[in-house]
């Protein structure tokens, strides 16, 4: 078929149909999870979402740049769709958000603060960049252990640059030259702190420098380009290049949370302005536009996915709370008293 | 529907009798308001009510003995407009050092005293630890009885577990000695109108005065001497003030109090008639709380005029007069009986010239007033008549010795011999 | 592992801590110890000295001057299968590290439900009497303490700092190992050789007496035990428990011990106010309260920030034999 003249040709960096097809349904799938999540909010079924609407494109790149079995992530709570990418069971999202005893967590953590030690997702808590200095030990073990070929994936806000725990992991991890991949997603918004507000610097990258490992900016609406940017990182990272920051930008199309409302600090115009950056219809138009997939490929993909999370929403919601007793669990090995 | 039970008044009390119904059955009551009496041991106590309401059922009659706990009426609860919400009276403190039970009337032994015949346990058990309280629960010691070694006098818990050791308190287990048993069939009768071939059931009251005297005998080394005083002054001066006294007072005027006060001089002379024996020594008392014996037709109670030392022969008559008049009414409260370190029992009022009584438990010594005689004596050589009233002295030969009961003896001898025939009352 | 041997040597604490760490280095290759200058520098007080030549700069790791990253790599460390032993070169320095210790680490196994456990241990010298002066001296363990999800550990005595050691390395969950430095040097005692553990949450009684119960850790055990020695002259018995575990504590000694002398003395070196004495007299009132013949009472360090550089103010803080000896015979005579 015919292409117009001035359509360029799509650079793939080496990825097939399938891969383009793939990360496309991971981010239809993220989209209707985070609208699942909202819906259910506003049903009152659920005290509590948070989406991802923006991020899309960074996790369909980046975790098809993972490398299942052998990377481990360190996320953080506005991950949903890496987690999915990288192998976290749908279900595992609405459990979440229904706080279900099958939970991974047995219902104790917020929604998306995943855990999933068979996938080499760490568990994480709320605290903002807290995380970071744990990503570092891992990657230390890895390297202690000359692991060869595997590399730690640390995810994080703009925010979470400002922290003190995140200024002294980069600065760790470029000491001991650690296989670790600093992925800042920068949606321009901690809460109702723009950029401007949390950093001097216009580009997050600059702070790499100071530690004396490479930052690279990439566009995070363009899910071809991310996973380019991620694959090298994560390939340096593996072959004992050390680390790297990347900075993938994008746009939070949504208030921080359900709790949050965002019309206090930011105008629908400033939103609307940067609806060109949403990465879903984007990559949509994109893929259709060079024949990866039809018009009608893509209603159907988007029926299927609604199907799916329709699904898994019913058999989470039939599932039970965790009973009472659990909450006396897991404190330590052995018996949670603080008397013997 | 609150159900009221038998309270438990007193340590080593496991049972009560209901005296006297003051509500019938559908009455109102009001919290607070007393609605029967109970009897144990020789207290009437009245009991108030829990709860605001209306007497639904009497269990437990009249004259019936119950087990401490077991239900004795049914009150409907119905709230009263105004009916308080404040801490009960004193006299529904609560329980001493035994009672655990939550019981609306307690008597403790040896409260000090709180006005009234009521309880203010929180004195008695002021600077005493719970491990204090609980061995001396366990072990049946009266912490009140107890000279503390700890600091600032404190009773100590090694204390309790020394008293405990030299035996238990009460009840003693004293063998009976050929208890016959009463002929088959027998019919009642009452201790105040007992009937030939007929059975005096023991009250509450004559069961304690029982195991009491045998008690007292089964551990003190009673032995007993008198001496022979000339009354003639102070009786002469007796009859003087009686008149007076009786208008100004409106009560008589006895020889009792008279006698009373020479007995707290001899007392504070000779130390060792004023005092206790316990394991670890005599313990010589601090106060002068004189017992006055007061016999009833049914009923012997002792009660206790505190602080002797700090009345005046009229103060003596008024206070013993109090009491008399409480002991012949039934109302004595628990500091009334308790406490005491010396009693006087005035014998002579029945006639008696001769007594050997039977000391109060926890004493060294009780004195007698026999009847006064007016008898033949020699004086300087010459026969004259003059009013002669023996006093007797049973004592415990543990404590005290003939030199000194004697040395007691005359000493009271010559006080009272020294007495009228006027003087400041 | 060797059974502990009939043979034992007498050391000090620091030598007690020093061999218990060399011998688990060398037991398991996922050992490893990280904190400020206990490479090349062997650790202020030498602990680690010649480790580094050993085991090498991958297993004996100078980390940057940040006492959060210390232990929140270590986290990482322990939840991605090493056996990290952290230390925080003061215990007065561990503060930046309050969020990992008590935020991350404490609640690793919890919020994972044990999808992920934290087995790290994070040692640090405390306590005063050394003229360290108000960054030198704190104690901590009051801190902590409260934490679930936290086991704390405070031995005074060379053998318990080998067993215990031994214990928290081994423990599944994160261990705070606290030291009190003037024992380092200044105790001496006999420590069997080969492995062994002492449980964490058992007590011991270090002078065993019968009219009054005195508990307490770290340096003032000593003291305690010198003052239960003179007393006993005085035919005045002393019961001292050296409580070794904070959290868990040991309930049973300590009750058993106060049913049986019927008055109990806290000691430590700790402020007063939210001490651990303070949790101490709440548990024995609510589990003994018949069995109290005297006020419990506590002797600890009085309730101001820190102890000043000055001797005078140093040992105004620090809390005297003749004191404790005053006190004990005090509670007796109650």
């Amino acid at each position: 078929m015919a292409k117009a003249i001035s359509t360029p040709a799509l650079e793939r960096h080496g990825l097939s149909d399938d891969q383009l097809r793939w990360m496309l349904r991971n981010m239809y799938l993220q989209r209707t999870l985070d609208n699942r999540g909202f819906q259910l909010n506003r049903q009152g079924k659920i005290p509590f979402a948070t989406g991802s609407e923006g991020h899309e494109g960074i996790h369909a790149g980046s975790a098809l740049a993972f490398a299942r079995g052998r990377d481990i992530l360190v996320p953080y709570y506005r991950d949903m769709g890496l987690c999915i990418g990288v192998g976290m069971p749908v279900l595992q999202v609405l459990l979440s958000m229904f706080a279900r005893a099958k939970d991974v967590s047995g219902g104790r953590q917020f929604p998306n603060h995943y855990s999933y030690h068979s996938l080499g997702i760490l568990s994480i808590s709320s605290i903002i960049a807290a995380h970071c200095p744990h990503a570092v030990g891992a990657a230390y073990a890895m390297k202690l252990r000359n692991e060869s070929g595997r590399a730690v994936l640390c995810t994080f806000g703009d925010g979470s640059t400002s922290e003190g725990e995140w200024h002294e992991s980069v600065n760790f991890a470029a000491i001991h030259k650690l296989p670790i991949v600093f992925l800042c997603e920068n949606n321009e918004w901690a809460i109702s702190t723009p950029r401007a507000a949390q950093m001097a610097i216009e580009n997050i990258i600059d702070k790499a420098a100071g530690y004396g490992l490479p930052g690279v900016k990439v566009d995070g609406s363009d899910p071809i380009a991310t996973y380019a940017v991620m694959r090298e990182a994560l390939e340096r990272a593996r072959t004992g290049g050390g680390p790297t920051l990347v900075e993938a930008t994008c746009y939070r199309f949504l208030s921080h949370t359900t709790d949050d409302d965002d019309r206090t600090y930011r105008t629908r115009e400033e939103i609307e302005r940067h609806r060109h950056l949403d990465p879903v219809p984007r990559f949509e138009a994109l893929l259709v536009e060079h024949a990866v997939l039809t018009s009608d490929d893509a209603s159907k993909m988007k029926k299927d996915v609604l199907a799916e999370v329709n699904a898994v929403t019913d058999q989470a919601e039939a599932l039970p709370y965790p009973a009472p007793e659990e909450l006396y669990t897991n404190v330590y090995e052995g018996a949670y008293a603080p008397w013997l | 529907m609150t159900t009221i039970t038998m309270p438990q008044l007193g340590e080593t009390v496991t049972e009560g009798t209901v005296a006297q119904w003051l509500k019938k059955p559908g009455d109102a009551i009001e919290k607070y308001e007393s609605f029967v009496e109970v009897s144990t041991d020789k207290v009437n106590a009245e009991v108030p009510s829990p709860v605001s309401g209306v007497l639904r059922e009497i269990i437990c009659k009249e004259g019936e003995t119950v087990a401490t706990g077991a239900p004795i009426a049914i009150i409907d609860e119905v709230a009263v407009a105004g009916a308080g919400g404040a801490e009960p009276s004193p006299v529904a403190a609560h329980a001493a050092p035994a009672a655990v039970a939550a019981a609306p009337a307690v008597v403790s032994n040896g409260a000090p005293r709180g006005g009234n015949g009521s309880v203010n346990t929180s004195e008695v058990l002021r600077g005493v630890s719970p491990a204090v309280r609980r061995l001396a629960r366990e072990h049946h010691v009266d912490v009140s009885s107890l000279r503390g070694t700890g600091h600032n006098g404190r009773v100590t818990a090694n204390d309790v577990l020394a008293a405990a050791s030299r035996g238990p308190v009460a009840p003693v287990a004293v063998t009976r000695a050929a208890a016959v048993a009463a002929p088959a069939g027998a019919g009642r009768s009452t201790y105040a109108a007992p009937v030939p071939g007929t059975l005096v059931p023991l009250s509450p009251a004559r069961k304690i005065i029982a195991q009491r005297m045998v008690e007292s005998l089964a551990t003190a080394p009673h032995a007993w001497t008198m001496v022979e005083v000339d009354v003639s002054n102070v009786w002469a001066w007796r009859a003087k003030a009686k008149d007076r006294f009786q208008q100004e007072k409106g009560q008589p005027l006895t020889l009792l109090p008279f006698f009373i006060h020479a007995v707290v001089g001899a007392l504070k002379a000779n130390p060792l008639l004023n005092a206790r024996f316990t394991d670890e020594g005599i313990y010589v008392e601090s106060r002068y709380n004189i017992g006055i014996a007061v016999g009833m037709d049914a009923n012997l109670v002792v009660p206790v005029i505190r602080d002797a030392d700090t009345l005046s022969i009229a103060g003596l008559a008024i206070a013993a007069g109090k009491l008399v008049e409480k002991a012949r009414a039934g109302k004595l409260g628990a500091d009334d009986l308790t406490g005491g370190t010396f009693t006087v029992n005035n014998t002579g009022a029945n006639g008696s010239v001769l007594s050997k009584p039977i000391i109060n438990g926890g004493q060294a010594a009780i004195v007698t007033m026999e009847a006064v005689v007016k008898r033949p004596v020699v004086i300087a050589d010459a026969i004259a008549i003059r009013s002669i009233m023996n006093v007797c002295l049973s004592l415990d030969h543990r404590v005290i010795d003939g030199t000194a009961s004697n040395a007691f003896l005359n000493h009271l001898k010559k006080s009272l011999e020294a007495m009228g025939p006027t003087g400041d009352l | 592992m060797a059974v502990a041997s009939t043979t034992s040597t007498v050391m000090n604490n620091v030598e007690a801590v020093r061999n218990t760490l060399y011998e688990a280095l060398k037991a398991d290759d996922r050992t490893l110890i990280l904190g400020e200058d206990v490479g090349a520098r062997g650790n202020v007080f030498l602990i680690t000295k010649g480790f580094i030549e050993e085991f090498g700069p991958e297993r004996i790791i100078d980390t940057p001057l940040a006492e959060a990253s210390i232990v929140g790599i270590a986290i990482g460390m322990a939840m991605e299968g090493l056996r990290p032993i952290a230390e925080i070169q003061f215990a007065d320095f561990i503060y930046p590290a309050f969020n990992q210790i008590v935020g991350e680490a404490a609640k690793t196994r919890y919020r994972s439900n044990g999808d992920y456990t934290c087995p790290l241990v994070i040692r640090t010298p405390y306590g005063g009497g050394v003229r360290g002066a108000l960054s030198h001296s704190v104690s901590i363990e009051a801190l902590f303490y409260h934490v679930p999800g936290l086991k704390i550990v405070a031995p005074s005595f060379p053998a318990d700092m080998k067993g215990l050691l031994n214990a928290a390395i081994d423990d599944p969950d994160p261990v705070l190992f606290l030291e009190h430095k003037k024992t380092y040097r200044l105790v001496k005692g006999e420590v069997p050789a080969g492995h062994y553990t002492i449980p964490i949450g058992k007590a011991e009684i270090k002078h065993p007496g019968d009219q009054v119960t005195v508990v307490s850790y770290g340096l003032y055990v000593h003291q305690a035990i010198e003052a239960a020695t003179r007393l006993a002259g005085d035919n005045i018995s002393v019961e001292v428990i050296d409580l070794r575990s904070i959290r868990p504590m040991d309930r049973t000694t300590i009750l058993e011990s106060v049913r049986k002398t019927r008055k109990l003395l806290i000691i430590h070196e700790d402020n007063k106010f939210g001490g651990i004495g303070a949790e101490i007299s709440a548990m024995v009132v609510e589990e003994a309260f018949f069995d109290l013949d005297a006020p419990i009472r506590r002797l600890c360090g009085p309730d101001v920030p820190a102890m000043g550089y000055a001797a005078t103010l140093e040992e105004e803080f620090m809390i005297s034999t003749d004191r404790m000896a005053n006190t004990m015979r005090e509670m007796v005579a109650f």
